[in-house]
């Protein structure tokens, strides 16, 4: 069971690692927003796990799981209002990117 | 053995945790800084896991609940105020 745990961890910090070079390499706010969130999640979801997978059925394994949960529901939400904070304000996209009606006119 | 190998992963973890510490030091608009502290606070999240682990302290998990609601309430609060100039 620690080799399985081992593997998801490395595992995870991969994702992180490929998060981390997201938001270095991404041009504009809504990829750098993409990369980092969604790499982070599930880096964090698989280090946690493993974690989880190690202890067996005791109750600080359900303490990881709770704290899994938690990052997966609050990391969305924080991304959404992350990303809807920069449209609002008309951050702008990266040139040659694919833009839609209301970026940069009046209306809302 | 297993314990060898979590503090090599929470210490990569420390290390990338600096890389995104760059990009909110040098990010060009305020949201990539909001975005950069937002990756710091879950790396720290799992970091104090891995810690309770390695120490074999199971009351670290409390801190780290804790740690990740304080984060989501930062972020929530940072991004409204960016959105509409107030909090409230």
């Amino acid at each position: 069971m620690a080799m399985i745990a081992m593997i998801l961890m490395v595992i995870g910090v991969f994702f992180f690692a490929m998060g981390t070079l997201g938001l270095w390499r991404f041009p504009d706010v809504y990829s750098r927003a993409h990369a980092s969130t969604k790499c982070d999640t599930l880096g964090g979801g698989l280090i946690l796990l493993a974690l989880a997978l190690k202890m067996g059925f005791t109750p600080a394994a359900f303490k990881f799981i709770v704290i899994v949960l938690l990052l997966w529901i609050t990391n969305a939400t924080a991304a959404h209002t992350i990303g809807r904070s920069a449209y609002k304000n008309k951050y702008p996209m990266r040139e040659g990117s694919f833009t839609w009606k209301y970026q940069g006119g009046d209306e809302q | 053995m297993f314990t060898e190998f979590a503090l090599g992963i929470a210490v990569s973890l420390v290390l990338l945790m600096f890389c995104c510490l760059g990009r909110a030091i040098i990010g060009p608009t305020a949201i990539d800084r909001v975005l950069a502290i937002n990756i710091i606070g879950t790396k720290t999240v799992v970091i104090i896991a891995v810690v309770s682990d390695v120490f074999g302290e199971v009351f670290f998990l409390d801190v780290a609940i804790v740690y990740a609601l304080i984060s989501f309430l930062m972020t929530i609060g940072v991004a409204k105020y960016l959105d509409t100039g107030t909090i409230s």
